[in-house]
């Protein structure tokens, strides 16, 4: 290891930890902008070009947003779509997840080609809605959880799953008598609590930050997510709008706008610790078995 | 756990070969033994069969003239006329060029930053920065597209934003760059640089580590410098990798991602922004041409597949081991 030590060594290194430190201190400026924005006076934030640090602290943005009804209706119906949508996902993907980690099931073989099918090709985004609209689900929020109910690479990691846990325990468990049932929420469940959390995070993030389905599913705006309550607030007043801007949605300062989005990511940057953990295994998985 | 459940499983257990009906079997013998995994199976069944063939069954529309009243079914056949109609349309070229060009900048630039990023990630000893730098580069990869779009909706903001007011100063300018078309595939790179290059590095990482480390000890007794060992170690040692990201990366090149595009489109700005994915949610959804925006989705998924197959088939040619 000598010639790690060299100048060229020690210089290469000395510039490699500035430069990745600078990309570190880069990627979280926008963040600090916006929450010292969300503090700061309408006059600071037009006057200041750019500050990590508000000189006059002020919580006006958060009361006037909290003071909202939209945007508490909007926090709390997300809140709970995100919550029943995350249920059902790992339910659906779990009732079917265990009968397919049986080899001997008949049928099988035919069901999970066509799970990889779905996983290639999907009828895409004019069909899906016309399916959503027939189904009557339109303006409803099942059509934010319903169509999105199994993730089929989810699906596939957990049929895997379940595949290697050890037959023995189940084998074990049949002769004192369980049924499929009982052996799936006895002893498979309670075994697989460090992977459901994982599907859970996953899916509890995706429902969150979705704002294709409400976009297509949600036209009546008593009715949105958070994601498209902050499309209406920050887009507003920018020209930005494709057409359909309500007016009423234009925020009257920018404070409010730096405020939204700290709310809406707040949550994410809460479970941050165990996203990074669980999620960096998780992808790894999916590329080994995917 | 009720009675008569008990009652089926002992009930097995007495017939001779006890746990799993012998292959050909009959089915009715098979489903009574199984009968509670099939009723587990359905509610999945179900789903697919309605959430994902269904839409894969709508797809028919593409050759029909959809009408909403007949439906799906009896609406007329007008076989490859959508697919006409969009291939003489003067959107085409436009739609092509503006997808393909927004495609190859991600790959050309995002992509090669993601492998860099990792390098340079691989090549920190001091433990504690490099989970540190992780950690924040990590972050933006869970935010949604609306808080990457609103982030920077401020950041460019007219007169107060501070990259508005940066970039204007060094360049002497006065642009507005959210509604300039020239700075449209500039701030989309920038946004998929910020969000999911650090993530994109965890592949990689995890490839780097599984390099021989003896080479490194042989190359080192042989003089080999800094450079020289990532260019015929690591590199090569993490080749198969960046071949197979390389093609999932070319079959998802299409699909530009309709969130972040849509949100980032106006009024102003379409010449640059439009690509097949918003396309298909302007024409389809808010001018209701159901059939014409299908055919162009249908289009779009076909050469997506095309691509997928053709660059897996190519780099087996070369010998590389492909993904299937």
């Amino acid at each position: 290891m000598k010639i790690h030590n060299t100048t060229g060594g020690r210089i290469f290194d000395a510039a490699n930890y500035v430069f990745l430190s600078l990309v570190g201190i880069i990627t979280l400026l926008p963040f600090v902008y916006v929450i010292a924005g969300s503090f700061a006076t309408e006059a600071e934030i037009t006057r200041r070009a750019f500050f990590v640090w508000p000189e006059q602290f002020t919580l006006g943005s958060y009361e006037y947003i909290f003071s909202t009804p939209a945007f508490i209706r909007a926090l709390v119906t997300t809140v709970l779509v995100t919550a029943v949508g995350t249920l059902v996902q790992l339910a659906f993907t779990v009732t079917m997840a265990y009968p397919l980690a049986k080899r001997t099931l008949r049928g099988r073989k035919v069901i999970l080609s066509l799970v990889v099918f779905a996983m290639v090709f999907s009828g895409g985004m004019i069909p899906t809605f016309l399916l959503v609209k027939d189904l009557g689900l339109l303006n409803s929020y099942w059509a934010l959880i319903l169509p999105a109910a199994i993730n089929p690479f989810s699906l596939i990691i957990i049929k895997n799953f379940f595949q290697e846990l050890p037959q023995e325990l189940e084998e074990s468990a049949k002769m004192d008598g369980a049924t499929e049932i009982g052996i799936l929420c006895r002893i498979l469940l309670p075994l697989s609590k460090p992977v459901l959390a994982t599907f859970a995070l996953f899916y509890a993030v995706g429902i969150w930050n979705d704002f294709m389905s409400p976009l297509l599913y949600l036209s009546d705006n008593s009715k949105w997510t958070l994601q498209m309550y902050l499309r209406q607030v920050t887009a507003a007043s920018d020209l930005l709008g494709t057409g359909n801007v309500d007016p009423a949605y234009i925020p009257p300062e920018q404070g409010i706008k730096f405020a939204v989005i700290v709310v809406a990511t707040l949550p994410i940057l809460i479970f941050y610790p165990f996203l990074q953990k669980h999620f960096a295994k998780g992808m790894l998985i999916g590329s080994v078995k995917g | 756990m009720t009675a008569p459940v008990i009652a089926t499983e002992a009930g097995e257990r007495a017939q001779p070969p006890a746990s799993a009906p012998r292959k050909r079997g009959r089915f009715s013998v098979h489903f009574a033994h199984y009968k509670w995994l099939y009723l587990l199976l359905l509610p999945g069944v179900v789903y697919f069969a309605i959430f994902r063939y269904g839409p894969m069954y709508g797809v028919s529309i593409a050759f029909k003239d959809y009408v909403p009243f007949l439906g799906v079914n009896d609406s007329p056949w007008v076989g490859f006329q959508h697919f006409q109609d969009f291939f003489s349309n003067p959107d085409f070229p436009r739609l092509l060029g503006n997808t393909l060009i927004l495609a190859f900048l991600n790959l050309g630039i995002a992509f090669p930053l993601t492998i860099v990023l990792a390098l340079l990630l691989n090549e920190v000893r001091l433990s504690i920065l490099k989970r540190t730098v992780q950690t924040l580069v990590y972050i933006p990869h869970f935010l949604s597209w609306t808080i990457v779009a609103s982030l920077s909706f401020l950041l460019f903001a007219l007169d107060f934003g501070p990259l508005f007011l940066f970039l204007n100063s060094v360049m002497g300018t006065n642009i507005d760059f959210l509604s300039d078309p020239n700075w449209f595939r500039p701030l989309i790179v920038l946004q998929e640089i910020w969000k999911n290059t650090g993530w994109g590095t965890i592949i990689f990482l995890a490839a780097l580590a599984t390099v021989d480390q003896d080479q490194y000890e042989a190359a080192i007794i042989d003089g080999a410098g800094r450079f020289r060992r990532v260019w015929h170690i690591t590199l090569p040692g993490i080749r198969s990798t960046i071949i197979v990201m390389l093609i999932l990366a070319i079959g998802q090149m299409l699909n530009t991602g309709f969130e972040q595009i849509y949100l980032m489109t106006n009024a102003l700005n379409r010449s640059a922004a439009d690509v097949f994915d918003t396309y298909v949610y302007f024409v389809g959804i808010t001018q209701g041409a159901y059939s014409y925006s299908t055919a162009v989705g249908l289009f779009k998924s076909l050469v997506g597949l095309v691509l997928i197959f053709g660059t897996n088939a190519l780099a087996k040619r070369f010998n590389q081991s492909g993904l299937f």
